[in-house]
């Protein structure tokens, strides 16, 4: 069991998301940053969909009330363990009464804590993340505070044995330089002038204060439409269309873009003018508030050839980590 | 007006767009017509038949449809060219489905949206009025009272679910020259009362959660379309009551109506009040009025 005695600024428990409930408003929720949640659960023997604690710019403080082993991935939060810093992307022991300290992000934005066995919230529709929303999953349907217990699903003894593996620097991302998300334009883009999908693709935006799970509001220029008479049921406004529904990782144009995220409302009424490929909805997710953000247009089978990679650079670390122990 | 029919609407060719490589998004028209609603509803119930392997998620929408699909193990393409042959074998005249017919009561002019309307009348086309006065005076008539009647004068067929879990996108069962039609806030609030009742473009909807909106308020219904919990009776099976397809039948009432509906949904013994009938496009556009009153039957 962990004891939180400080929940941080937005920390939640997250694992791959729901699916199959799209379609009643319910978006997958799920970690924001799937490489480095994959990754924190593979360096501790967990396959891919065990919960982890999502932390989003300032981490937990929490006390261990049994032995764990432990991964801390994503975003660097200055990880200590009893005072003592401890590194990130590799797999750490923690005994009974050793107190985890992590502090403000200094690059990227959301880490993930990984213990082996998994954070054993119940699962709600199949999952254990948290959609907090309506409150629903992981611990309690929130974010942590003060006072929760997590419990941690059973792990076999062996599981020490990984402790001091780290994955190779090569595959660590560098959240402060990679600023460049690919996205497939389309959907509605119809609705934009050819210079405005210019625009989007060759400005340089900023994320605003404005972004959490639910979406990302970027800064930057204004994006033209063209013109039309608005069809019957749109409603006036010429970034207004007829309430369709939004992919995950869509750019919606109400004014200046929104990004929609793993909490993403699931259909509306702006128009949508492209979509953030899977592979790199990750690292639009740890691009802080103020920092920059590019979009870089490709075709489908450059997006789909994107995710086989991400898959394919996982499996591999994952064989690693196995074939190390 | 009983002698009115709908008359069906050609559709464009529709548009097959990629959401990046785990999307594929169809829309069937630019305009919102029940003819494109039948359309993405008969095609998503055909997708969901053929279980083609390799679909997630498959969401019907007003006048489109989009699904989540894993592209490793279908190609967006091959789905496409899957979506294209269902597309040219439907047959929307012969399309029937079993419907609910759902008694929706509703409290209009209500404390709760009134305070939340007034509070955000600077985000407003009309400051100096209440969203039905405008919606009202839009539409051409002659003062709210009238306004509500032509709005609880025909049912509303629930033609999209989502924005949050449980929110019903309706449309008003009625010819073209009839329906409603008004513009959303300039800009969105960042409030509406759970369970408000309000309207945009040419869609009345009802917010399951309290939060953000832009919708025009109306009124406030005492009923749950979204019980996380699922201690009501109508909820054991999922979280949200409401399904494209349903048809809403908003009903007027009082104060103490609501609070005596409200005392029921927080005891967790509120049961709707709905029947089921088989919904025939055909003869609703055949003769809406007329029709829509025969579906009323089945509700007491």
């Amino acid at each position: 069991m962990i004891e939180i005695e400080a929940g941080g600024i937005a920390s939640t428990v997250q694992d791959l998301g729901r699916t199959g409930h799209y379609h009643i408003g319910m978006p997958p929720s799920g970690a924001m940053d799937r490489y480095a949640h994959t990754v924190a659960n593979y360096l501790v023997g967990n396959d891919t969909d065990a919960a982890t604690v999502e932390m989003t710019y300032q981490g937990i403080t929490a006390t261990f009330r049994d032995d764990a082993v432990i991964a801390i991935t994503g975003a660097d939060m200055s990880p200590s363990l009893n005072g003592d810093p401890i590194d990130t992307w590799e797999t750490v022991a923690v005994d009974a009464g050793d107190e985890l300290e992590l502090a403000f992000a200094t690059e990227g934005a959301r880490a993930y804590l990984a213990v082996a066995g998994g954070i054993d919230v119940p699962e709600v529709m199949d999952s254990r993340s948290t959609y907090t929303l309506v409150g629903i999953g992981g611990h309690e349907g929130r974010g942590l505070e003060e006072g929760d217990r997590l419990p941690i699903g059973d792990a076999p003894a062996e599981r020490r044995e990984l402790v001091g593996t780290r994955i190779d620097d090569e595959d660590v991302p560098d959240y402060a330089n990679e600023d460049t998300v690919r996205i497939v334009l389309g959907l509605t883009s119809y609705r934009l002038t050819e210079e405005a999908k210019e625009t989007l693709c060759e400005s340089e935006w900023t994320v605003s204060s404005e972004a959490d799970r639910v979406g990302y509001r970027l800064e930057g220029p204004d994006l033209e439409f063209e013109e039309r008479e608005q069809p019957f049921g749109a409603g006036t406004d010429p970034s207004n269309v007829v309430d369709l529904g939004y992919p995950i990782g869509s750019i919606q144009v109400p004014q200046q873009p929104i990004v929609l995220m793993q909490d993403a409302v699931t259909g509306g009424g702006y128009a949508t003018v492209g979509t953030v490929i899977s592979a790199d909805r990750g690292l639009l997710a740890q691009r802080q508030t103020h920092k920059s953000v590019s979009f870089e247009s490709v075709d489908v089978d450059e997006a789909i050839d994107a995710r086989r990679d991400q898959n394919a650079r996982l499996e591999a670390i994952r064989a690693d980590i196995e074939g190390e122990n | 007006m009983a002698t009115e029919r709908i008359t069906p609407v050609d559709l464009p060719e529709p548009r097959y767009e990629y959401g990046a490589d785990d999307h594929v998004f169809v829309e069937l028209a630019e305009e919102m017509s029940f003819t494109a609603n039948f359309k993405a509803m008969a095609i998503t119930q055909q997708v969901a038949e053929r279980d083609i392997d390799g679909v997630v998620e498959n969401c019907p929408a007003n006048a489109s449809y989009m699904l989540r699909i894993d592209p490793e193990i279908i190609h967006p393409d091959d789905l496409i060219a899957e979506l294209k042959e269902i597309e040219s074998e439907i047959d929307l005249e012969n399309y029937e489905w079993e419907t609910r017919i759902i008694d929706v009561p509703v409290l209009f002019e209500d404390p709760w949206t009134h305070e939340t309307l007034m509070e955000f009348r600077e985000r407003h086309q009309d400051p100096d009025g209440t969203d039905l006065e405008y919606s009202a005076e839009l539409n051409g008539f002659d003062g709210v009272e009238s306004f509500i009647d032509a709005f609880v004068g025909a049912p509303h067929l629930v033609t999209m679910v989502g924005f949050v879990p449980g929110l019903p996108w309706c449309f008003q069962m009625v010819p073209r020259n009839q329906q409603l039609e008004v513009p959303k806030y300039v800009e969105p609030r960042t409030d509406t009362p759970s369970r408000a009742v309000g309207f945009g473009g040419a869609f009345s909807v009802i917010y399951p959660v309290q939060g953000a909106g832009g919708y025009q308020l109306y009124g406030r219904t005492p009923i749950e379309v979204l019980d996380t919990e699922q201690t009501l009776p109508d909820f054991r099976d999922s979280m949200v009551f409401p399904n494209p397809g349903d048809i809403l039948n908003y009903r007027r009432i009082d104060r103490e109506e609501y609070d005596a509906i409200r005392e029921e949904v927080k005891a967790g013994t509120y049961e709707y009040n709905y029947g089921e009938v088989r919904f025939s496009p055909e003869e609703f556009f055949e003769s809406p009025a007329e029709y829509n009153e025969r579906l009323m039957e089945v509700v007491e």
